[in-house]
């Protein structure tokens, strides 16, 4: 077997003397709650000081014990770390999903097998390193602890195997458990003990290695939501109002730290922010609201179950113009769906969230450190807009490893948009809460508490005047909704611009993509150009409502491919919607089975159309 | 100095209170409801008891959800930010409200459908939370705005205009709020002029949340006979628990009151509450227990018993419990809303 069978789906890196150097996936095969993210994380981080680019995307259930659970590591000299189904290397821990995983494999495979798993082997075309996983732990440790340091065992076959750097491993353990130097140093025990094993009984292959490189020179890895966390405390958030829901928790979870250390008054260790975890979300909405329109630049974060109950709120906000944001992780529905598997599959409901006419910007992260940016960004664009701003992450981004360049500290400002104090009104600047001074569609709004006799006005959800009072008028309502509108378009202009990569000489196929997809966008462009002589422009959407670019690129091009992690392609709905003259034009490439997106499902698509148009030329 | 011109003759003097202001900063705008609804006696007393007091309006956040009686946020305080938001959840908002700006004062006012229905989840958990505000419930036993259905206060018996009996338990907000904790918890009647505004004021004293539930009639939808909340029902049907009287903190005039006949109630502001002994008996609002099985009882002798029922100092509000710094979140400067970057690049070492 060679590694080329490896090769159909990967843009791969150099072979040398038939070793494939520096491009593998490695599958880790456990039971959940069994302690075997550390040992993956020690893995993968290993791998990332060894200078190779890497991601780490952890497969898990909807369960705290005892389900299957996958971990999914792929290394790549350059760069290209999306996710590719077929694992190189699968290390088999688990029995439930053992006979499933090994039937999975390519032929010609490795396969990492606890021995107590091998009655579940019943191929012959793959190579098989049995491991006496259990013998070995035992010798280390006694009890309880076993269940746990056994996973470190398998770190140690596949460093041999793929000849990862034992310093690298080390720092990665230290890295792991920090100040618990106790448990560092069993780790580093049984990962020695192990390696040591593996040398003696298990011959080196030679078809994959991992050689140093200096690739992640000044990065960092991360999660998503770790990222939008930091974004939520730089950006200068005061009320974060939240209800737990996988994937979104540990987005606050991480907030609640960070702001703990960073966020109080160094004079008086008075906290500069107010989190509440809410009774559910309709009630985390109403906090935000309330918060929005009190002055406060506050936030949520949920998942697609939330945003549905905090639908109405989405409206009032809307419509009574008042600041807040959402970050939306999302996961797959509908209904409780999938919670721990990803998906885009909000778009269209976040877009046009609550009843009536409805629209909401949506700033779309396609990269953790746009998580960040973004997070930051839209408590910005909130204030600017007085609006709802949805940031719309999903599970690969939040909840999965990724290697980046170390985010730059805040570059832009925190901006609070149009607000009349009682300065300005003591000056004789006129106020009328709901009147387009500006012609931009964004009015200006004083604050509760201005001390001032004429900064009052009266919010409600109901029908206004310019100057906030209640009408039935007809003229009055529909002047509020075109400037509305009006105000939407303003926003086109205002929120990140999407990225445009073109190809040498450009090209007459557009590939559209946003979010997560990135990677396995890039990976296939590359893959379609170096083996298949196809080039492709590329178009990366970062928010919604789209700008004047957005039309550019479809209008010069003769075809576009608008790749999504949904089912019912709702980008190019709405798309469709607003450019009806590029309805024919767009075609989708549509994923979703909770995985995150290969590079392989979007070759797949143009390598089939491609091969159709020649057939018919 | 002197001047040519003889002084004119003095014009009456306005009444103004401590802050200089007359009424009228207090009013808002002509309510728009039924003629003769217990809640425009409501906003009535709200006007006087924040004039009386000398609360700024500049510094109040009234805060409504949907409904008759949150329509009326919009008829008092008209110099006061105003916020008449969705259907139940004015207590979350109300929340929002607070964190964001620790120096205003929350009016919230509510319904019966908003509090004891839609929005009952949401309430208790601003109670537990012991959010600062003022949370008044117009409470008749009825949806008004949507013509007259039962609402989850109605009492069990109770019979609709139509002729429905209501055979559902009622559901008492004073009693869920005392069980969640709630350190300040008063009910009234909406013709009960003297008692109400001396139950607002002493909620404007009260720092965390403060709870009153004011029976108030609706004329048209449930007034009549069969109510157990129309006016001729809850005028024959309530009683007061004291005599009950404010004594703002800034008052010069000492508490004049007979002890052994009086209960004095100081607020942590310095103001008093006091409470009169009617016919020798005395109710001891600082008593859980009591307060509980008074309410329990009145339900079954469907009867209303009206005052301060239940009184807890020293609860910590919502923004103390979070530690906030003492000025607004709302107007933090930038610089004290983003660590530096070098907290920055330390973070982004940890991830190295």
């Amino acid at each position: 077997m060679s590694a080329t069978a490896a090769k159909t789906d990967a843009g791969l890196s150099p072979v040398v003397d038939g070793t494939v150097i520096n491009d593998v996936v490695v599958e880790v095969a456990t039971a959940n709650g069994t302690g075997s993210q550390s040992a993956n994380l020690i893995l993968m981080r290993a791998i990332f000081y060894m200078g190779i680019p890497v991601s780490g995307k952890n497969l898990f259930p909807s369960n705290i014990q005892g389900l299957p659970t996958w971990f999914n590591i792929r290394a790549n000299g350059e760069g290209w770390v999306a996710r590719r189904p077929h694992p190189d290397f699968l290390i088999a821990m688990n029995p439930e999903t053992a006979e499933a995983d090994i039937n999975a494999l390519q032929p010609g495979a490795f396969l990492i097998l606890r021995d107590s798993l091998k009655g579940f082997l019943k191929r012959d075309d793959l190579v098989v390193c049995e491991c006496p996983f259990d013998k070995i732990v035992a010798g280390i440790v006694k009890g309880l602890l076993r269940k746990k340091v056994v996973n470190v065992l398998y770190v140690g076959v596949i460093a041999h195997l793929l000849g990862i750097d034992v310093e690298a491993i080390e720092k990665s353990i230290d890295w792991q458990f920090g100040t618990k130097k106790k448990a560092a140093d069993l780790n580093k025990t049984a990962f020695r003990e192990s390696l040591e094993w593996a040398r003696e009984n298990i011959p080196s292959q030679e078809k994959f290695q991992l050689q140093k490189s200096d690739a992640n020179e000044g990065k960092i890895v991360i999660e998503g939501n770790e990222a939008s966390a930091i974004g939520v405390v730089f950006g200068g958030a005061t009320v974060l109002a939240w209800y737990p829901i996988t994937p979104s928790s540990s987005v606050c979870e991480y907030a609640i730290d960070y702001f703990d250390k960073y966020r109080r008054d160094p004079a008086t260790d008075k906290a500069t922010y107010a989190v509440v975890q809410a009774e559910d979300e309709l009630a985390s909405m109403a906090m935000v609201v309330g918060a929005g329109w009190a002055g406060a630049r506050a936030l949520t974060a949920t998942a697609g179950p939330g945003i549905s109950l905090m639908s109405e709120l989405a409206g009032l906000s809307y419509f009574a113009e008042i600041p807040t944001v959402i970050i939306d992780v999302q996961r797959m529905g509908p209904s409780t769906g999938l919670p721990t598997r990803t998906c885009q599959g909000d778009i269209l409901k976040a877009y046009y969230l609550s009843h009536g006419d409805c629209k909401h910007v949506l700033l779309l992260p396609g990269s953790v450190e746009e998580n960040y940016e973004f997070t930051m960004e839209a408590l910005n664009l909130a204030e600017q807009l007085q609006t709802l701003v949805f940031v719309m992450s999903d599970l690969d981004l939040g909840m999965n490893y990724w290697v980046t360049d170390a985010f730059k500290p805040p570059t832009k400002s925190i901006t609070r948009g149009k607000i009349v104090t009682a300065e300005d009104l003591e000056n004789g600047v006129e106020f009328a809460r709901y009147r387009d001074v500006d012609g931009d569609g964004v009015c200006h709004r004083t604050l509760p508490g201005t001390p001032h006799r004429d900064a009052a006005y009266f919010t409600r959800g109901t029908g206004h005047t310019d100057t906030a009072t209640y009408s039935e008028k007809p003229e009055d309502w529909k002047n509020n909704m075109d400037r509305l509108v009006h105000k939407f378009e303003t926003a086109r202009s205002a929120v990140p611009a999407a990225k445009i990569e073109t190809a040498e000489g450009g090209s007459e196929i557009g590939i559209i993509a946003y979010g997560s997809s990135d990677l396995a966008v890039r990976e296939a462009r590359h893959i379609l150009a170096r083996d298949h002589d196809l080039s492709t422009d590329y178009l990366r959407l970062r928010a919604l409502p789209f700008g004047a670019e957005v039309d550019q690129f479809i209008r010069s091009h003769r075809v576009i491919y608008l790749v999504e992690q949904n089912r019912d392609a709702q980008v190019a709905g709405i798309i469709r919607a607003e450019r009806p003259e590029f309805a024919t034009k767009i075609k989708s490439v549509l994923h979703y089975d909770g995985m995150p997106i290969d590079a392989g499902v979007i070759l797949a698509r143009l390598l089939k159309d491609g091969s159709r148009e020649n057939g018919s030329q | 100095m002197t001047t040519a011109t003889e002084p004119a003759p003095p014009a009456k003097e306005p009444k103004v209170n401590r802050l200089n202001l007359e009424k009228s900063a207090y009013k808002g705008l002509a309510s728009t409801l039924c003629k003769g609804c217990g809640h425009d006696s409501i906003t009535r007393a709200i006007i006087d008891s924040l004039f009386d007091y000398g609360v700024d309006p500049m510094k109040v956040a009234k805060l409504s959800g949907i409904g008759c009686s949150s329509k009326t946020s919009a008829y008092f305080l008209g110099q006061s930010h105003g916020f008449n938001s969705v259907h139940g959840r004015m207590a979350p908002i109300a929340t929002g409200v607070a964190l964001a700006n620790r120096e205003l004062l929350n009016i919230g006012v509510s319904g019966d459908g908003d509090t004891a229905s839609i929005g009952l989840g949401n309430f208790l958990h601003m109670v537990r939370r012991n959010v600062p505000m003022i949370y008044l419930i117009e409470n008749n036993g009825c949806y008004g705005l949507t013509k007259g259905q039962f609402s989850a206060t109605a009492d069990r018996g109770a019979v609709l205009r139509k002729g429905q009996t209501n055979e559902l338990h009622v559901i008492d907000c004073c009693a869920l709020a005392i069980e969640l904790g709630c350190g300040y918890v008063g009910r009234s009647y909406s013709g009960d002029f003297k008692q109400l505004q001396a139950l607002i004021k002493g909620a404007v004293a009260h720092p965390g949340t403060a709870v009153i539930d004011v029976i108030s009639p609706c004329i048209t939808f449930n007034d009549h006979d069969g109510s157990t909340k129309s006016f001729k029902y809850v005028k024959e049907h309530k009683g007061f628990l004291h005599d009950i009287d404010f004594r703002p903190f800034f008052g010069t005039e000492e508490v004049d009151y007979s002890p052994g006949e009086t209960r004095v109630i100081e607020m942590a502001d310095g103001s008093k509450i006091t409470l009169g002994k009617i016919n020798g008996s005395e109710y001891d609002p600082t008593d859980r227990f009591e307060a509980l099985k008074l309410l329990d009882r009145a339900i079954d002798e469907k009867f209303y018993y009206t005052g301060l029922i239940y009184e807890e100092a020293g609860i910590k509000p919502l923004d103390e419990q979070l530690e906030m710094t003492p000025e607004p979140l709302a107007t933090l400067p930038a610089e004290r809303l983003r660590p530096t970057d070098e907290c920055f690049n330390k973070i982004m070492d940890m991830f190295r």
